[in-house]
């Protein structure tokens, strides 16, 4: 019964996200306010009907009713309750279930927390995002249906959830990541809503930013979080591998980066308009194709659910309806908003230009590498496949970052408009000094040895921490004092000081993770030992041990640090009884300098097993810098002036509305 | 005025420069990036140019893994499309999916003596997920005649 309970419950969040999409929309056109007020409890109806569906599907697993086929195919008696819950989202028909409470949510919170937005914006962006979530409802319901029952022969037993997700990472991956992916669809609503009414002023950046920001920090935690689970939970020590899946979640992000930026230049200096709208465009779709490319396991990787090509085509449609429409609608109505303000090419207009054409660039480049087997394929016939590997997407991607590394703090400090290339000169030079100095003194004290890429990634780490160090002490140097000076800067300043210092966490992390990580491959007999640097590893051998729902071979390694005893890892088998499937669990030992990693390979002749060990120094850092940029991105949503009253924003907008009126300045 | 279409310069020359900055990245990195892929068959038959990285896929050979007698992490077994087989050699753990009897696919490349040394076996992450390159190989097989096969 409750089952079908939820799936009315999706059934009836359909119909109110079809009446969202249409009903506020037709409102603006016949200046209808009533229509137009519809849209806020449409979309609390959404939401509360899109909860009661998802809290049915988890009251399935919960209960063990595998009648349900999606639970029959992902749960299991045995399995540990937290993880039939998280089990919700395990598969294909339940990540969709979140993704669209996702949509739901996101659309209720924009409806919640937009107060201050004209109401017939708001009816505009929120029947959009009705669109949005009327196409994936059906796509639900009709090629996916997570309530789909197996009436007649209900399984005594369930297939169980495939062990990579029993895992505390697949709890906190998924949604982070949706978030972030469903996040897009809000500025991507208001780009709609903004093309639509022609009107794209400083005021529309200003309630696309915070949006932007926290949907960017949701991805970012997102990736992150995946890039650990595969770290720790595929087992062999690797943290990026340029699969296509996470390809395609990085796509998005690097979109999204330059969005975020390009949204500052068009708040502040009311130019780059229609290059910020087609930003958010980008980033949605991006995010729609990653969705596609995965669902439709039209490539060879981690999160290929069983084909299904149905779906695929149905996905196909909803993708291409969604940038065709859009792209449709930015050519007709891109041309009439224009940015007229001027700006110099020492500008920092210019810079974020820069810095969003690196980051485009990067993302068209990534894009062609992920799709390059596929278009190969299609040319060439099923049997000629190929495959992309990381020496392609290393050799695009890192130069790009490079040069994005050595503008962003030339562009963090340059000033808005005009920034004299003394001021510049004066500002940086010591810093660009310091920086290649120390690049280069440090390691070579550190290591005794040359070594190019690690001295330019500690140079470009140390141009972005002396050019942050730098700019905040000029800014606080005519302040009474300089905690005052440190009180008066603004929290959307600190948020972007906070993200690229993160950015300078995760280019040491990379670098020193890549170059200085030591990883052996070894027989160990119990007893045997290997000396891997300062660290020795003793194997002591392996014993069985019983799980919930799982046998586990439970290796136990001891390390000795300088001959004295250290630590032990305790690295696992694990087999589970319900599909008799295979899980390696590696042991970590987390540190902030570095990580110690055991895993067991398989066993061979006499109690000896193949074991991968590995030192990992600086790895922690990829993960700290990104959610230092995460934090960053946080920080600057809670800046004041996105909760200023209707007054403030008024003048402000009167002063950026270059749409309408040129600047005085451009006079 | 002059502001003004010193921008306009700007943001072209910018584009100008950013797109030569890519396509010269990618055809410089396409250029070492690929990895082709040949099926068991192609490889028997010396399809595969020499000292190059491809990959290869198809099923593990029943009773084909041997580990014990050899040096360190080694392991070997025959990658077969039911038509021909590649001795594969590789070192370091195994994938938890890696069985007899199931798809494997391999990054490598095919050594002096004939064997496929491979680099990196990729692990497959669902019980029931058979990726692209092993149907391929498979899918090649069945398309061919006996006789090409019992060569």
């Amino acid at each position: 019964m409750i089952p079908e309970l939820g799936n009315f419950a999706l059934v009836l969040a359909l119909s109110l996200s079809l009446l969202l999409g249409v009903l506020p929309m037709l409102g603006v056109y016949r200046n209808n306010h009533l229509l137009m007020s519809l849209s806020r409890p449409l979309c609390a109806g959404i939401w509360v009907f899109m909860l009661v569906s998802f809290g049915c599907l988890a009251h399935a697993f919960l209960t063990d009713d595998f009648s349900v086929a999606y639970v029959a195919r992902n749960s299991n008696t045995l399995l540990p309750e937290i993880y039939k819950f998280t089990a919700v989202w395990g598969g294909h028909e339940g990540s969709l279930l979140l993704w669209v409470l996702m949509v739901a949510s996101w659309t209720y919170a924009v409806s919640l927390f937009s107060r201050n937005l004209p109401l017939d914006i708001l009816a505009r962006v929120l029947s959009v995002m009705g669109i949005i979530s009327v196409s994936f409802l059906l796509f639900m319901l009709l090629t996916s249906n997570p309530f789909d029952r197996l009436m007649l022969n209900t399984p005594s037993e369930g297939t169980d959830l495939n062990p990579l997700l029993q895992d505390f990472g697949l709890i906190v991956h998924p949604p982070f990541l949706y978030m972030g992916y469903v996040g897009f669809s809000v500025a991507y609503s208001f780009a709609i809503a903004a093309l639509l009414t022609g009107k794209l002023d400083g005021a529309w950046a200003r309630w696309t930013r915070p949006w932007t920001n926290l949907a960017w920090a949701f991805l970012t935690i997102g990736i992150a979080l995946g890039s650990w689970w595969a770290y720790y939970e595929l087992g062999w020590g690797g943290w990026w591998f340029w699969d296509p899946t996470e390809n395609v979640a990085f796509m998005p992000w690097l979109v999204g980066t330059a969005l975020i930026h390009s949204l500052a230049v068009t708040e502040k200096r009311g130019v780059f308009k229609s290059w910020t709208v087609l930003l958010a465009i980008a980033a949605f779709s991006l995010s729609l194709l990653g969705t596609f490319i995965i669902r439709s396991g039209l490539i060879t990787s981690v999160h290929a659910f069983a084909v299904d090509p149905e779906r695929g085509m149905v996905l196909l449609t909803i993708l291409l309806i969604v940038i065709g429409a859009s792209l449709f609608l930015y050519a007709l109505r891109a041309p009439v908003v224009k940015g007229t303000a001027s700006y110099t090419i020492t500008s920092r207009e210019v810079f974020l230009l820069i810095n969003n054409i690196l980051l485009v660039v990067s993302t068209a480049g990534i894009l062609l590498g992920t799709l390059y087997p596929l278009i190969h394929e299609a040319i060439n016939g099923e049997s000629n496949m190929v495959s992309v590997g990381p020496p392609y997407f290393n050799t695009i991607f890192l130069p790009l970052m490079a040069l994005l590394t050595v503008f962003l703090t030339i562009g963090s400090i340059a000033r808005w408009k005009n920034t004299s290339v003394d001021y510049l000169k004066n500002q940086l030079f010591k810093v660009a000094i310091a920086s290649v100095v120390l690049g280069i003194i440090v390691p070579l004290a550190v290591t005794g040895e040359v070594n190019v890429a690690i001295m330019l990634a500690v140079a470009l780490a140390l141009w972005i921490v002396l050019g942050i160090a730098r700019d905040i002490w000029e800014k606080t140097s005519n302040k009474v004092s300089r905690i005052n000076g440190l009180k008066s800067l603004s929290l959307s300043y600190y948020g972007m000081q906070i993200a690229h210092l993160g950015m300078a966490v995760i280019i040491l992390g990379i670098c020193l993770t890549s170059h200085y990580s030591i990883e052996r491959d070894v027989r160990l007999a119990p007893g045997e030992s290997i000396e891997i640097g300062k660290y020795e590893f003793v194997f002591e051998g392996v014993t069985r041990q019983p799980g919930p729902n799982y046998e586990a071979d439970a290796g136990e390694v001891s390390v000795l640090r300088n001959g004295e005893a250290y630590l032990t890892l305790y690295p696992e088998k694990r087999s589970y009884f319900a599909t008799g499937s295979v899980q390696t669990e590696a042991d970590i030992d987390v540190g902030f300098f570095r990580d110690l990693f055991a895993a067991l390979g398989d066993p061979r002749a006499d109690g000896a097993w193949v074991v991968r060990l590995h030192v990992k120094p600086f790895v922690f850092w990829i993960w700290l810098g990104a959610f230092l940029m995460a934090g960053g991105g946080v920080t600057a949503i809670l800046d004041k002036r996105y909760r200023v009253r209707q007054q403030r924003t008024e003048h402000v907008e009167s002063v950026s509305q270059a749409g309408d009126l040129p600047l005085p300045e451009n006079a | 005025m002059l502001a003004h279409r010193q921008q306009k310069l700007a943001v072209v020359l910018f584009i100008v420069l950013g797109s030569a900055l890519a396509v010269g990245l990618v055809l410089f990195a396409l250029d070492e990036g690929i990895n082709v892929f040949f099926t068991p068959t192609e490889v028997a038959e010396g399809a595969v140019p020499g000292n190059q990285n491809f990959r290869i896929g198809g099923m593990v050979k029943m009773g084909s893994v041997v580990k014990d007698g050899l040096e360190g992490a080694e392991v070997n077994f025959m990658a077969t499309d039911f038509c021909n087989d590649v001795l594969v050699s590789y070192s370091g753990p195994l994938p938890d999916l890696f069985r007899e009897g199931q798809g494997v696919v391999a990054d490598g490349f095919i050594d002096d003596s004939g064997t496929f040394q491979a680099n990196q076996i990729l692990a497959k992450h669902d019980e029931n997920y058979m990726s692209a390159e092993v149907k391929a190989s498979l899918d090649a097989a069945d398309g061919r005649d006996v006789e090409v096969c019992s060569q």
